[in-house]
């Protein structure tokens, strides 16, 4: 971790390492009918972050609305690939948890789930790198400095 | 069938709807191994020991918890419909946990379960809204929208209502709340078991947060619903939570010696039982008269059944508008079930805003 970096002490809902860009969502996602599980796309028309691609990347979603079905729309979207690879919450969101704890036992692909409370997740800005660890802490640099 | 460990559920368990309409699914272009996979999601619940309630409202056609019973929903609109309408107690349950929970007949005693976390914790406050629009059920999906967009994941109370909603009214604004929001408990006061007053729904407390939902706010959300309002219409789609009886009720008169365009397919979703108890009082007839379709046990946003072509929908559900942009790729247009009948009509969007101006 480098020098410019903040540490956030977060709340491992579902623990683990991961890295990558953040993508910041200031509204909250049903990802049934909100979220692509073919294409990892955000397809909410009317939500801030429409058209983005969050696979791969560290999503940051305050919490989640709408449908009951977010768990097996997530959960469908780590077994094909297209799941972010981490996700910070404000919330404590019990739809994202339960989709990584079931999706590293059917896949042993785990999900890191962050909660790291309102005021830290209001201080995130698109594009920042993160750096999970297992332990729930959080390594935000800006910009392009973390990558390679 | 692939319920292979042997569990058995516990506890009275409803299903939601299915994947699939095993008898009508033909009728559209849904991929034959999509149907296969359902109908073997229908067989495993079932399995479980599951009624075969297939539907989003279990409200409409199954025994109904009763106030203060503790219980496990998940489906958005029914978790919402349990808590604010019914007094029973259910968190929000996605899918997974709510079938571990009637299997094992226990869940955590957190959240919606206890009496203190189901205070309101914001109070949403009608003012200067005409009687004649809160008597309209075109009112209650555009209410539900502004209240989850405003409620987010808190409790929300709505004060300041002048009539007593419709079930069917109340189903609406659940079904839309929970869909723009969070909300699994929306206190209506004078209609929530545990809302007579909003000292009550407030639990005492005075909430930190009041908005004050004037005409100006409910004309935004409205608009906020429809994507776009002219031109042709491919499909006009109702029922959405299912069509309820008092619906087919409502319906087959504005049905009656009319017909569709061609141009405009028209689709009624609902459960089989409630479409059972609708051909016994003959509501059935005057919809094929119509030129109308029905599908069972699913819904458009559950089954991958439009054909390409349906690019413009129309419907008066909040929750459908809500999420067909994205589900669907359709533009939609909100309005009033007459409105949809006239427009399904017409093959192209008719929509009658009058009770939507002044103040």
């Amino acid at each position: 971790m480098n020098a410019g970096s903040t540490v956030l002490h977060g709340r491992p809902l579902v623990g683990g390492a991961a890295a990558g860009e953040l993508l910041v969502a200031s509204a909250p996602l049903s990802f049934w009918g909100g979220y692509d599980y073919a294409t990892g796309e955000i397809t909410d028309r009317r939500h801030p972050l429409s058209g983005q691609i969050a696979a791969g990347r560290i999503l940051a979603l305050p919490y989640t609305i709408g449908s009951s079905t977010t768990t097996a729309v997530l959960l469908e979207a780590v077994r094909a690939g297209t799941a972010p690879a981490a996700i910070l919450t404000a919330s404590a969101d019990a739809f994202l948890a339960l989709a990584a704890i079931v999706a590293d036992v059917l896949y042993a692909k785990p999900l890191p789930v962050v909660a790291i409370g309102a005021e830290a997740f209001a201080a995130l800005r698109d594009g920042q790198w993160a750096e999970l660890t297992p332990g729930g802490d959080v390594f935000l640099t800006p910009g392009d400095s973390g990558r390679n | 069938m692939r319920a292979g460990l042997g569990a058995r559920v516990v506890v009275p368990a409803t299903t939601n709807v299915s994947g699939v309409d095993e008898a009508g699914w033909r009728a559209w272009p849904v991929p034959p191994e999509w149907a296969e996979m359902a109908q073997r999601q229908m067989a495993a619940y079932l399995a479980l020991g599951c009624s075969p309630t297939f539907t989003c409202a279990p409200y409409q056609s199954a025994p109904r918890p009763h106030f203060g019973q503790q219980i496990a929903w998940g489906e958005s609109n029914a978790i919402a419909f349990a808590n604010s309408v019914l007094g029973a107690r259910t968190e929000r349950y996605p899918d997974l946990l709510d079938i571990c929970a009637a299997i094992t007949g226990r869940v955590p005693l957190v959240g919606l379960h206890l009496t203190e976390n189901r205070a309101a914790s914001l109070v949403l406050r009608l003012d200067g809204v005409p009687l004649a629009l809160q008597a309209a059920d075109e009112f209650y999906p555009v209410l539900g929208y502004v209240t989850g967009r405003l409620a987010g994941e808190r409790v929300p109370a709505i004060d300041g209502l002048a009539v007593v909603p419709t079930e069917d009214q109340l189903k609406a604004l659940c079904a839309a709340a929970a869909s723009s929001g969070a909300v699994a408990l929306c206190h209506v006061v004078g209609v929530t078991p545990e809302a007579s007053t909003l000292d009550a729904a407030c639990q005492g407390r005075v909430p930190p947060e009041l908005h004050v939902l004037d005409m100006a706010v409910l004309r935004r959300a409205a608009a906020a619903l429809t994507t776009a309002d002219t031109g042709a219409l491919d499909l006009v789609a109702l029922g959405c939570p299912h069509f309820s009886l008092a619906e087919f009720r409502q319906l087959a008169p504005l049905l009656a010696g009319r017909k569709r365009s061609p141009r405009t397919r028209f689709l009624v979703t609902t459960g089989r039982s409630v479409a059972e108890w609708a051909e016994q009082e003959g509501l059935l007839a005057p919809l094929r008269a119509f030129g109308g379709e029905l599908t069972l046990d699913t819904c458009i946003l559950t089954t991958p059944m439009l054909p390409s072509d349906v690019r413009c929908l129309m419907t008066n559900s909040a929750k459908y508008a809500y999420y067909a942009p994205g589900m669907l790729n359709t533009t939609v247009t909100y309005g009033s079930l007459s409105d949809c009948v006239r427009s399904a009509v017409a093959g192209a969007v008719v929509r009658d805003g009058s009770l939507w101006e002044g103040e």
